[in-house]
């Protein structure tokens, strides 16, 4: 009976660290990032000169323009990418994309609202209209593209590896076998992890801090998913952590929107490649992405189907 | 309907997964509560404070919070490299025993004491009592609750689906994420945990029917 109370307790306090150690979802926490995220001589992050009277022939742009806000749906939980932090400030490479569009289409900063989307309802949530546009790691495939519209790409990001630092075994997809490698449920890439010529044993859980978390205590070997996610969470655990740097799928990402306004397609591409002609996409990514050490590279062209 | 045909291998997979694990832990936790039921009405302190602990350690965290136990704590300080199916089966399992055990005392409570005092005057130890005695006649009371703690238990398990295990939610999921119509995919999922939960209050109903005694 003694040994059983000291047991439960030992638990529960085991348990309280173990959520405290996965508390570190925020851009900065545990050890500094490996960019100069601090100091003076830290990228600024542009701004973008908002447009006036913007008429497009857009049933979706109109309704945004009466309203006097633009909706577009986001990630929180992504830093440099798409991250909201406790103050419910929001931050990242995907959150100034979405700023860019914005300004084009005639939208001042204040008069954007950010909604966080979940991944599994972004088709719903953007045929609904409940989301004007929806920039957030989101893959252009052909099965999505029967529910929504996308433009872009805006960004070139691919499945890789993140494992512990002190890890020699893995170099790469095909050095996988008999590891165990985690994912979020459902993922791109651990659909090609789990192809039997890798040979790997595959853990889903539904957060990407858990994973982390998992391959921390020992329990997995590597985290797979967007290069640019995993390069979030090493640049938050430097000493510990690293990315393996050999792209294994191809992940294009797209800003998503309703499926049959190519009215507001066109204006979104045309604001994307504007942006990325006049410097400011550089600039945006050298303030966010950029710090967690990934060297920028030319964004792809633009498909206008 | 397409998207049913389409994955009809993913819903296959998905629909054994959940039935394995609702009856695995349902047996375990049938086992355990029933054992500890028998804590909580032993006359030996010791193992009615472990009883009342345990019940109310179990069935008053959220399952979610046990399931992260089992992923984060139980490695560290217990047993490490479970699988994911086994971590699922210990916190479904433990879980659900707290709810089985309550329902199990309530029914021996309804054994009047007449019957308990009469089998220890004809010289039956404590656990003779309980197997021979009360258990029998505390079983027909019990069915209707633990009904409703097993179709509860079939919901419950889609927690493991966030937790690497291959069940019906995980379909859900799975499928959602690579874009196919939701509508269809909850309408195929429900339907499939209508189908296992109907199965069981059905079997129960049979139950009571066969063991429904005139009192």
């Amino acid at each position: 009976m003694k040994y059983r109370t000291s047991a439960s307790a030992a638990v529960l306090t085991a348990l309280a660290l173990a959520l405290t150690a996965c508390g570190g979802e925020s851009g900065n926490a545990g050890d500094q990032p490996a960019g100069e995220s601090t100091g003076a001589n830290a990228p600024k992050l542009p701004t973008y000169a908002v447009a006036t009277g913007v008429k497009i022939d857009s049933p979706t742009l109109k309704k945004a323009q009466q309203a006097g806000k633009l909706v577009i749906g986001a990630k929180n939980d992504q830093p440099f990418l798409g991250f909201e932090d406790t103050t419910g400030k929001r931050s990242g490479f995907d959150i100034e994309i979405a700023r860019m569009v914005a300004a084009d289409l005639g939208f001042k900063p204040d008069q954007i609202e950010f909604k966080t989307v979940d991944s599994n309802v972004r088709e719903t949530t953007i045929s609904k209209g409940e989301v004007d546009l929806y920039v957030g790691t989101y893959t252009i495939n052909d099965e999505r593209k029967k529910q929504v519209g996308f433009a872009g790409p805006y960004f070139k990001a691919g499945a890789d590896l993140l494992i512990r630092k002190d890890e020699k075994g893995i170099t790469g997809p095909d050095s996988l076998k008999g590891k165990t490698v985690c994912s979020i449920k459902g993922s791109t890439p651990l659909q090609e992890i789990k192809k039997p010529k890798y040979g790997a044993k595959t853990v889903e859980l539904s957060k990407y801090s858990e994973c982390v978390q998992q391959l921390l205590n020992n329990e997995v070997d590597a985290v797979t998913t967007d290069d640019a996610i995993l390069k979030g969470y090493a640049a938050q655990r430097p000493t510990k952590l690293k990315v393996v740097g050999k792209p294994f799928t191809q992940e294009p990402y797209g800003v998503g929107m309703n499926k049959d306004d190519k009215a507001l397609r066109d204006a979104v591409n045309d604001a994307l490649e504007k942006h990325e002609k006049n410097g400011d996409y550089k600039k945006a990514y050298e303030a966010t992405l950029g710090l967690s050490g990934s060297p920028y590279a030319e964004p792809p062209a633009v498909n206008r189907y | 309907m397409n998207v049913l045909l389409d994955h009809l291998a993913d819903f296959r997979e998905g629909f054994i997964g959940t039935v394995l694990l609702t009856l695995a832990s349902g047996l375990v936790a049938m086992m355990l509560g029933v054992i500890i039921a028998g804590f909580r009405v032993s006359p030996v302190p010791p193992l009615r404070m472990f009883g009342t602990a345990w019940v109310t350690l179990f069935r008053n965290t959220p399952l979610t919070l046990l399931f992260l136990i089992a992923w984060f704590v139980v490695p560290v300080i217990f047993v490490p490299g479970l699988s994911p199916w086994m971590k699922a089966l210990l916190a479904l399992s433990f879980y659900t025993s707290a709810f089985v055990c309550e329902a199990v005392r309530s029914g021996i409570n309804t054994v009047p004491l007449g019957q308990a005092e009469a089998a220890r005057s004809l010289g039956m130890t404590f656990s003779q009592t309980l197997r021979l005695i009360v258990l029998p006649q505390a079983t027909r009371t019990v069915i209707a609750p633990l009904s409703s703690i097993f179709i509860a238990l079939t919901k419950n398990s889609a927690i493991a689906g966030a937790f690497s295990v291959t069940e019906l939610f995980g379909v859900q999921k799975l499928l959602s994420d690579k874009g196919f119509p939701i509508t269809w995919i909850f309408l195929w999922v429900a339907l499939a945990y209508l189908v296992i939960t109907f199965s069981i209050s059905g079997l129960f109903r049979l139950l009571e029917r066969r063991l429904g005694v005139a009192r």
